[in-house]
Parts: structure tokens; sequence; C-alpha cells
């Protein structure tokens, strides 16, 4: 396996195409290992291309197929997964978990039309930082080649906490008047208005 | 609640109004309510049905004329697959206090949300020329034409099929498919008596008639640690254990990401939970948590051998979304919103 | 709140415009989130790149309605003045989050965040994002690195957010220690806690400690004796009133966290009572079953069936060996009970175990060689005069089965030509890839032993010559100078196959000489192989049991290779010597030293902060599925069956987030690394494009709708 894997030239400064696909790949990365690479690709000054964006995990084994779909569902172009390699897990053997996760959902979103190219997992010890830049630019291009996904924008889940009182103050409450109870009679329903 | 003295017949004007809608249904969810059985009076007594197609005449301009926040309750079963059901959800939403996404189908797209596979035109395509259907002309359906009365507008088909809280705000869910009528029992019981405030109004956007954990909570099944090393389909294996955990046994069973509420009916005669109470609480993809946690317990550890293993689920959509499709975050497959119109 | 425009001043140094009217307006509402972002321009290793002026301004623009109240850019953030601006701003403006967007969280997280907590805010209220090593440092094109800030910055405050106070978890730590591996580096360190006043349990699989130092005859530059060296530590050991001794033992299994762990050790039988053993010798002597010593004597010498490993063993009491004794194959003999004055042979003693508390685990379990049977070309196994380092070791040294008579397998012979073969197994992609660390000194020692017991002719064949420490390259230049020959190139062959008048009956060693640009054949009566070192067998799963990491080769990995070589990624457990890669006998020293610094300091600390990074269940809504039960390593996951539901043991619980991942019904939820923080961040990230523009999105198809007013109630 070799170390110096060839990284592709970054673009040069303002010559770029305006015209050339900029894909936007969302990364997920272990916080012992392929975290740590990407720093050392940092601190090495390894180049490589812009479009791979990291999140850290603490451990690959983290991974929720949720966090994979919600990057595709919010617009991003590729996922790349990465952690330790199989029996060098940080926490013993959890990578383990990441990769069959990883196969399964690759499959899923297959049948969903997504090419499987578009999620890619990538094993990367905290020494291989010039490797890990390779893999990155090998993605990058392997995503710009597959063009956009452009996956449309669909009923945003608020995960923000809603404060369901106010929410249901703001949208006029009992402004209408307590509605009419069952069998005739009308009670106040001072219990759960804020009149 | 049983009715007061005092309210039959002619009390009509002063009780709640209740609407029941069925959308794009099958009508499976009209039919649990009227497995309440008797308590159906108790209901009647307590509302003043203004809509319900399926049971009783109604015409539109009923509820168009209406003034808005007339009707208490609205409870909509089935998707938005039309432009039809589309308008009238809207329309029920400005006329309705409170509104419920009933069932499946309402609250997470339920089967035909797995339409969203497939773009329009494969859809109807399908419909119109397979060996069932006789067509020799090929006619497909035109939304617009012009006939000796005027214009005809059917209603469209749209592009992607929506649950109703994709379409309009939605107060509260009750989940199922259909929701078990000992449920919809408690909920109306409930919703009856935060009306009358002799119980309290459950707080917007909660799920009523299900439980707060999954099937697993219900099922009797005796439950060890998961070590799976293959998965089955039901007829491929000749008896299950009637004790142990269907999963543990090979069938993947949804019962672990399904929400309670229906009394592990399925599991208890070795049927795989296929997921029809929908997803548990907080949880805003279904399939994403089926597919970690499967994964998660496979006993494999080179891609081929988990491959093997997966090759157990030939139909992964099928398996982790075959409700949930419509409200996942993917929402529906690439063809029905790239190729749309082709 | 944030009507009002927060701009940072154009040019110069950061100077954002809080928000008018002064501190009074810097009290939160309840629930509103007020951010403060700090763009670092760490001097020109991110300005360079990263436009942080243009990145400070849009995130006071752009990131206004996501709570961002002041955008702030400077030339160093984790200077003093730096961290002023952040401490200044929580207290001015009252804000709640702080977002920088700088170097690597692994540099200074814990800057930023003791600079939060020293304005009385929560630390974990504040997040650290790269865009340094991840951004500025890694890219060329400035417009796109620039883009990049803004997205990585967008990811921190959407998930800062989410984020939650949270305290740091208390742990006591018990004062006692477990040190595995009776090696030179486990003595070094188990005397230096000792001495410090602290109990430490030295537990050794082997009968004796020592390691494999005891079986060495000289040890290089200085030639000491390497028993001279070792033994009075040994003694030292044995006899010190703060160790608790276990030979012939092995820890089975190990549970708890940092400050307060439970090891099981299995006691195995001697069949020797200790209390009362003297460790006279005369069982051994009277035994009459004479047995091939495997390990001590590398398989040169014979042993008895109840024996000491060595004679300096410590403890000095025999064991029995079941498989080779009469007694225990056909139930008679009992030569050493008869004989025993003290009446302390225990032929139906058994196993124990032992249950120990400790606050600390110091793993020293050393190395093995590598077995040169793997390299056929080199007839080890086949050929009998082709040795390996060990079984030269044992031959060298005075005590050994040949009485430090180097001689050739007859027993009697002594070579008149010798090859030292450098880099057996070491260095060779097909073998072990990396250099074994001591074998050229090892193998100039060789060198310089056989000239000295034999006065024989010896060639030391090399690929380069590694003596890098004190003392190391002088001894090289001694060798050199006693006329050694030295050979570079790697022979490719050992054989006996002469075709060559003067080959006859020797070993020929068949070799490129690169120097002299030639193939050689050189003809030898002995061949020393010096063999590289490997993990042991049960590397991965000593490395399993004690909960660390190990690579794919197996050596045990350490927390950091530069900075932090004797920590590794599991609080309260350490390494110290080969168990983590070759190194010589000072640097195994030095280690376990080092080692038992830590612990030491550990323990003088009483307690310690763990980071809150823990996992729980909702018991309201977990089934009781049992998925999660297997997903950790650590046994932090149980399933209580009274209550039917699984619970976590927040104290076992090392943060990774599997279980978090893997609960189909989301009942699981871990604190720092949270669905809602990751998801937030993915959402955030998304939110810029390629170009710096927010990323294009196209909404979902819908049929044509007949206008109507929305149905959304107010």
């Amino acid at each position: 396996m070799s170390t110096q894997a060839p990284v592709a030239p970054a673009p040069a400064e303002g010559t770029a195409p305006a015209t050339t696909f900029e894909p936007v790949i969302i990364g997920f990365t272990c916080n012992w290992c392929s975290y740590r690479a990407a720093d050392l690709a940092g601190t090495a000054r390894t180049k490589y291309p812009p479009n791979v964006r990291l999140i850290r995990l603490m451990c690959s084994g983290r991974l929720d197929p949720t966090f994979v779909l919600k990057a595709f569902s919010e617009g991003a172009d590729a996922v790349m997964v990465s952690g330790c390699h199989p029996g060098e897990c940080h926490y013993i053997e959890q990578n383990y978990k990441a990769l069959r996760r990883f196969q399964l959902l690759r499959r899923t979103i297959e049948s969903l039309g997504i090419e499987p190219q578009r999620l890619q997992l990538v094993w990367a010890s905290a020494a291989e930082g010039v490797r890990l830049a390779g893999e990155i630019a090998r993605v990058t291009e392997e995503v710009r080649a597959l063009g956009p996904l452009g996956w449309p924008v669909g009923n945003l889940v608020d995960i923000d906490d809603v404060d369901l009182d106010a929410a249901w103050q703001a949208t006029g409450g009992d402004a209408g008047g307590p509605p009419p109870a069952p069998g005739g009679v009308n009670p106040d329903h001072a219990a759960e208005t804020a009149q | 609640m049983s009715p007061t003295a005092g309210s039959t017949g002619g009390a009509n004007a002063t009780k709640p109004k209740l609407a029941i809608f069925g959308a794009a249904s099958c009508g499976g969810c009209d039919v649990a309510i009227v497995n309440i059985h008797e308590h159906i009076v108790d209901v009647a007594n307590a509302f003043e049905i203004v809509l319900w197609p399926t049971v009783m005449d109604g015409k539109y301009s009923d509820i168009e004329t209406m003034a808005d926040g007339e009707i208490t309750i609205t409870l909509v079963s089935g998707s938005m697959r039309t432009d039809e059901t589309v308008h009238l959800s809207k329309l029920l939403r400005r006329k309705s206090k409170f509104m419920v996404a009933f069932g499946s189908c309402a609250s997470e797209g339920c089967i035909p949300g797995l339409a969203n596979l497939s773009s329009r035109k494969q859809i109807i395509d399908t419909a119109f020329s397979t060996t069932s259907t006789d067509n020799p002309d090929g006619i497909r359906p035109i939304w617009e034409c012009e006939v000796p009365e005027g214009i005809l507008h059917l209603p469209e088909f749209e592009p992607v099929l929506r649950t109703l809280d994709q379409v309009v705000e939605v107060d509260y869910t009750i989940p199922g498919c259909p929701p078990e009528s000992n449920q919809i029992w408690a909920a109306l019981e409930a919703v009856v008596k935060a009306l009358n405030g002799t119980g309290p109004l459950p707080p917007k956007g909660s799920v009523l008639g299900a439980g707060d954990s999954t099937v697993c909570d219900e099922c009797a099944r005796k439950r060890d640690v998961k070590k799976i090393n293959r998965f089955v389909r039901i007829q491929q294996v000749a008896g299950f254990d009637p004790e142990i955990c269907l999963l543990e046994q090979g069938l993947p069973c949804n019962g672990p990401a399904t929400r309670n509420g229906c009394g592990a009916l399925c599991p208890a005669v070795s049927a795989p939970c296929i997921g029809c109470y929908g997803a548990a609480e907080g949880v805003i993809d279904y399939g994403a948590r089926l597919m970690s946690a499967y994964a998660s317990v496979v006993e494999a550890t080179t891609p081929e051998e988990i491959d093997k293993v997966l090759d157990g689920i030939p139909d992964p959509v099928g398996q982790f979304y075959r409700f949930s499709l419509a409200n996942s975050l993917l929402r529906s497959g690439r063809s029905a919103w790239q190729n749309d119109g082709e | 709140m944030s009507g009002n425009g927060h701009q940072p001043t154009e040019g110069g140094p950061s100077v954002g415009v809080p928000a008018e009217g002064g501190p009074s307006v810097g009290v939160p509402a309840e629930g509103e989130i007020r951010i403060g972002v700090y763009v670092c321009h760490c001097g020109s290793n991110i300005a360079g790149v990263v436009d942080v002026v243009e990145v400070a301004r849009w995130a006071g623009e752009a990131l206004k309605d996501r709570g961002v109240v002041i955008a702030r850019e400077y030339r160093f953030m984790c200077s003093s003045p730096g961290q002023d601006l952040i401490t200044d701003d929580i207290r001015d403006l009252g804000l709640n989050r702080i977002v920088v967007a700088a170097c690597s969280p692994h540099l200074h997280e814990n800057t930023f965040r003791n600079a939060t907590a020293r304005a009385g805010l929560n630390p974990y209220l504040c997040e650290l994002v790269s865009i340094r090593e991840q951004d500025s440092w890694v890219h060329t094109d400035k417009a796109a690195a620039t883009a990049k800030a803004k997205a990585i910055l967008s990811g921190g405050v959407e998930r800062v957010r989410r984020n939650t106070p949270l305290d740091a978890i208390i742990v006591d730590i018990n004062a006692a220690t477990l040190v595995v591996g009776g090696g030179i580096a486990g003595i070094q360190a188990a005397l230096e806690i000792a001495d410090a006043g602290f109990h430490v349990y030295l537990v050794e699989k082997d009968a004796s400690i020592g390691g494999h130092m005891a079986q060495f005859d000289k040890t290089f530059p200085t030639l000491d004796c390497a028993a001279c060296i070792l033994t009075p530590r040994m003694v030292s050991a044995g006899t010190h009133p703060n160790v608790t001794l276990l030979t012939w033992s092995e820890v089975t299994h190990v549970d708890g966290y940092v400050g307060n762990f439970t090891a099981t050790i299995l006691k195995k039988a001697r069949y020797v009572d200790e209390s009362l053993c003297t460790g006279c010798g005369v069982c051994s002597e009277k035994c009459p079953k004479n047995v091939i010593d495997e390990v001590y004597e590398a398989g040169l010498g014979y042993r008895k069936a109840i024996y000491t490993p060595f004679d300096q063993a410590v403890p000095r009491t025999p064991v029995i060996d079941r498989q080779n004794c009469t007694y225990f194959e056909k139930g008679t003999c009992k030569a050493c009970e008869k004989f025993c004055e003290s009446n302390a042979i225990r032929f139906d003693q058994q196993d124990e175990e032992i249950t120990i508390n400790i606050g600390n685990i110091i793993l020293a379990t050393g190395y093995e060689i590598f077995d040169a049977r793997r390299i056929a070309q080199y007839g080890y196994g086949r050929l009998p005069n082709v040795f390996t380092s060990l079984e030269f070791e044992r031959l060298s040294n005075s005590a050994g089965p040949t009485n430090g008579r180097i001689v050739l397998r007859d027993g009697v012979t002594e070579p008149k030509t010798v090859g030292v073969i450098h880099c057996v197994g070491s260095r060779d992609r097909n073998f072990n890839n990396y250099c074994s660390a001591i074998c050229c000194m090892q193998s100039l020692k060789f060198a310089h032993l056989v000239k000295e017991h034999t006065g024989a002719t010896v060639y030391n064949f090399y690929i380069d010559m590694r003596t890098v420490a004190k003392s190391y390259d002088e001894f090289y230049q001694r060798v050199m100078e006693e006329g050694t020959l030295f050979v570079r190139g790697k022979p490719a062959e050992v054989t006996e196959a002469g075709r060559l008048p003067g080959e006859e009956g020797k070993l020929i060693v068949q070799v490129e000489d690169t120097l002299a640009g030639r193939q050689r054949r050189i003809p030898v009566d002995m061949v020393v192989l010096s063999v590289g070192l490997q993990p042991r067998a049960d590397a991965k799963e000593l490395a399993t049991r004690f909960g660390i990491s190990c690579s794919s080769d197996g050596w045990a990995i350490e927390k950091h290779p530069k900075l932090d070589p004797v920590a590794t990624m599991t609080e309260g457990v350490f390494i110290a010597g080969c168990v983590s890669g070759p190194k010589d006998i000072p640097s195994s020293v030095a280690q376990g030293a080092a080692a038992a610094a830590r612990v030491l300091g550990r323990i003088q600390m009483k307690q310690m902060n763990l980071e809150p990074i823990k996992a729980s269940v909702h018991a309201d809504n977990c089934s009781g599925c049992r998925i999660c039960n297997t997903m950790c390593p650590y046994n932090a996951i149980s399933f209580q069956v009274a209550a039917g539901v699984s619970s976590i043991n927040a104290a076992m619980c090392q943060g990774c987030g599997t279980c978090v991942a893997a609960c189909p019904a989301g009942a699981i939820a871990g604190t720092g690394f949270s669905d809602e923080q990751v998801l937030a961040q993915i959402e955030g990230l998304l939110k810029v494009g390629a170009d710096g523009t927010p990323l294009k999105r196209s909404a979902f198809p819908e049929a044509h709708h007949e206008p109507i007013e929305e149905a959304v109630r107010a």
C-alpha cells in the first residue's frame, strides 16, 4: 500500500473557469484518526481541492445514517465517511459498525436513485495526512464527473425546540373564543387559554 | 364520555363540528373509525359531523361557506397525491381549529408514498398500460379538457406525494395503518375531555393514540443481545420460535424503531412488524434509524461478509421506508423530481 | 433582538461595533441565543489565503438572524488580548455562545474554553472551528478558501446554537497501580511508584520477573553485564514493601475507568507453597526429568520439570511444569516433595483468582522476536549452525548452556568465521516493514563478543548502520577498529550447498556487496540472524482487554507519537517499553519512569476531570429492544431486567457515540456531539455554496394550484 498518493493539483488562483462544476461534499471524520490526519495534511501544507467540508465526530461509530441523508437533503453532492482503519479504532471496534452502516446505506441510496459513488468510505490513520488529502482529491474528481445532485429543498424539519405554548398563542390561540362544548353547555376554558 | 341530558336532536347547532376527510386514501382509516363500535354513538352525540364523504353526502360548498375556524376538529386521512386533496386540505385547514393527520398516509405517506420512487409519467404509464388495463388506444389522463359543458378539470396528479404536514400546519397526529380502533377512541375521548375542560389539551404537535416508546415495549417475546448473522424472508423458514424475538431469528422486524400503541399485534403471530405506526418520538428519519440499528448488530466484519448478510434484505427501501418514504429526509426517489415530465 | 448592525470596522485589527445602548442591551432575553464570532488571522497563516476581514463582515451580516451579535477578526486569537476580546464581549454584550474560527480544536479548544469560563460562561458553549489546517493551509485558491471558511463558520454557528452547558465529570483516583509486565520497563515503573510511597501490583506471566533483558549477556554500548545491572532492580522489586509481586500470573479481565479500575488476575498454580519455600533449589537438583528450556535458554539448554527460570530469578520460588512432570503424568516420583526440607511442595495447589482495585494501569508487556523460520532462505531451523540473536545471547552468556563458550550446534567446535545478518524480518515488506531499532547495535555487540570469545573472523551484513544514541556510533567505530568486516548488502540466502573451493562443510552467505558492486559468496562456520522485534502474539487481545488501541501490526498506540509517548487514548492506561514499538533499554527505562511519573501525578491530584462527552438512555423512550447492548466495547451498557430498559454507566462510557447512532428509537442521547448539534452543523455547512454565495437550491415540483389564501393559521 502506497503511503504517497498523488494529490490532484489545486486550480491556480483566479483561473478556475466559472462553468466548472464545483461539488460540495460533506466529510465525516473521527477525532482520533481521520481528523488528525486532516490536521496533519494541514501542518504539512499538503494541497487538495477545497470541496470537502469536514465535520468532526468522536468516532466513525457515531455516524448516524440520518447525518448522511441530512447532508444529501440539504444539498450536498456527496458524502465522505472516514475513520480509523479496521482493527485500529481508538474505541476498539466501533469502525466496524460504521462500515456496516455505510454498506447498508449505500444500497438504500442507490435504490433511491443516488449513485453509490456519492457515498464514499475512506479509512485513514492519524499518520496518513498525505494519503487522506489524496483520497479527498480523488473523491472530489469522481463526484465532479457525476455532476450535481441538487436534491430539492424538502419540508425542513425544524429541530429548534418549539415553544409550543407560544406557538399556539402566536397563531391566535383561542382568539375565536372557546369552542362549544359537546352536549351543548359552553364551559369556560380558562385552564388552557391565557384569558 | 356520555352525552349530557338535553343534548338530543336539535342541540346540533351548539355541538363542536367534526370533519373527517379522506384524501388519497384507501378508506381503511374510515373503517377503523367505525370499528370503535358503540363508541361511534358517543362521537355522534358529542360532535356535529359536517363532512365525512365515506359515510354521508356533502358538498364542498358546505365547507367553503363556513367561517374560518368554525370546524373544531378535522381528521384528515390519506395523502396529498392530487391537487384536489392539497386544495381541500388547505381549505379545511382554514376552516378548522384543530387539524389532525389521521393515519399513516396523512402523517408519513404510507404505502402510496412508495410511488415517490417513480416519476409521474412512470406511474401513469404503468397504471394505464399494463396487461390488466384495457387501453388499446393508449389513452392517458388529461388534466384539462374541453367538453360540451365547458372545461373539465381533473384533479392533477402531484409530481411528488406529500404528507399533510408538508402542505398545511398540523396540530396533532394519530399514527397507524390504520390506527387501532381502541387508540382512535382513546384519542377522541381525550379531545372531547379537553374541549369539555375536564382534561388537558395536548401540546400542539403531539402524537395521540400511541405510546412514547416502540413496539418492543408491547411485544411479549423474550429479548436477548442481538447478533445477526443472517436476514431471512418469512417464506424462507419453516417455523419461527414463538417466544424469542423475531429479529434475533433473522426476520427483519421493524418493531425496535416503530412507535408503540398497536399492541404488537403482528409479532404476536410471528409476522415481523412492518412499521405502520411510524417513527418513535423525536425521530426525523425512520428508515435511517432502522438502517443504523440493523447494520450495527450484523455479525460480520469484512465487506464481503457484510454484503452476504445484507443480501437477506433484497429491497432496502421497502424494508426501511415502506410507510415513511414521503416524510423521510429525502422524501422521494430521484426520478420523482428529476424526471418529472419525462 | 439583534436588529442593530454589528459590523467590524474596515481594515485594521478587530473592532466590532457593539449594539447601541451599551452593556444594558447585553442582557439576553430568556431563551435568546447571542453568539460572538471571532475569526483569527493567525498572522498570515490564515489571512494569507482566507480573507478573514470579509469572513467576519459576512458573519456579522448574513448570520445576524442566526444569533450572531458581534463578529470580529483579530491577528492572534490565542494571545492574551485575543482572549480578552472574548471575555470582554461576554461580559459587555451578554454573549451566551462563542465561535472561534482559527486553528485546530486539538490545539486551542481548551484555550478558548478556558477564556469563556473565565468570563463566567460555561466553557462548553464555546466552539472552535478550523479554518487553518483544513482550509488556509491546504488550499491555494483564495476565493474558494474564503468561501469554505464562511461555510465552516456557518456550520460552527449552527452547531453552537445547539450546545448546552455541561459540567466536567469528577472522579476519584485510587492510589494503587497495576503494572503489567515485569521486564525492565515494568520494573522501573513499579519501583518509581513504590519508592514514592504508593502501592503497586506487579503482574508477570512468567515464573520470574526480568523479561528479555535477563536473557542477554552484555548490553550495548557499555557492555555491562545485563544480569548485573538488572538483578539488583529485580531484588528491589521483589522485596519492596509497596510492591505486591504476582508472577506466574496473568490479568484476565479489566473493568472500570480511570481512577477506578478493577482487575481480575489469574494466579496460576506453582504447586509450591511460596510462604514455605526457601529457594534452596534442592527440588530442582533432585528432579529426574530434563526438559528443553524453550523460553529462557531459547531452546539451547535444559531445565528440570520443577524449576526456577534462572539462578537469579525473583521470586526464588520454583514452579512445576505440569506437562512434563512425572507425578502429573503417571502419579509417581515426587522426588521434590521427598527432598524438600520445608515441606513446600503442594501437588494439589489450584489456580487462584484475585481481584484488585487500582486507579491506573501501566502496560509494559514487551515484545517477541521475529520467527526466523519464516525466511526459509536463511535456513534457520534447517541448517544447524544458523542461530538467532536470542540463541546467541544464551551462548555468549557465561551462565548459559555452554558456560559462555560460543560454539556450533555440536556444542564443542568453535567457529573460525561468523556471519551476522542485520535486519532479519525487519525493513522488509514481506514481513515487517519497520526498523527494529536495536538490531544494528546488537549485531555490532555480537561481532565484538565473537571476537572476544573466539577470535574468529566476523562479517556483518547490513543495509544501513543505525547507531543513533549516546556512545552508539563510538561503539561502531570501536567494532570497526577491532577488525570486523562489514559488507553492505542484504544476503540473498544462507546455504550449505558449497560449489567453490573452500566452501565444503561451510555455510555460504550469498550477498550482493553494494559498495564493491559485485556478488559475493562468503563461507562461514556460523550465522547469527539479528531478528527483528515484533509485538507479542496476543498483543491485540491484550489491547482489547485493557481498552487501548493498537496498530494493525500490533504495537500499542500512544496518545501522541511525539508529545505523549507513554499515555494511551484511554485515560488511566499507560504504556512503557517495547509494547509500543522496538526500542533500546535506556528508552524503555525512560518510558517506565515517565509512565510512573504520570501515574504519580494522577495519584497526587486525588481527583480527575473527565470530558463530559457521555451517552445516556432516556428510559421513558427505551423499549428494551437491547440492540444497543452489544455496541459498547467498554461494557458500559447493561440491560435492567426488572425495568425492561437498557442503561448506560456514565463513568464507564468513553463517549464514542456508537450507541447513540445505533438506537432504533432514538432513545439514547449523547452530550457534546448530540444529534441536534451535528445536524445543525450539517445545515450550517451547506448554507454556503462553493463560491461563497448561498447554495442554490430548487424546490420539489408541485402541480398547478388554483390560488387560495394560504390555509395556515395567522
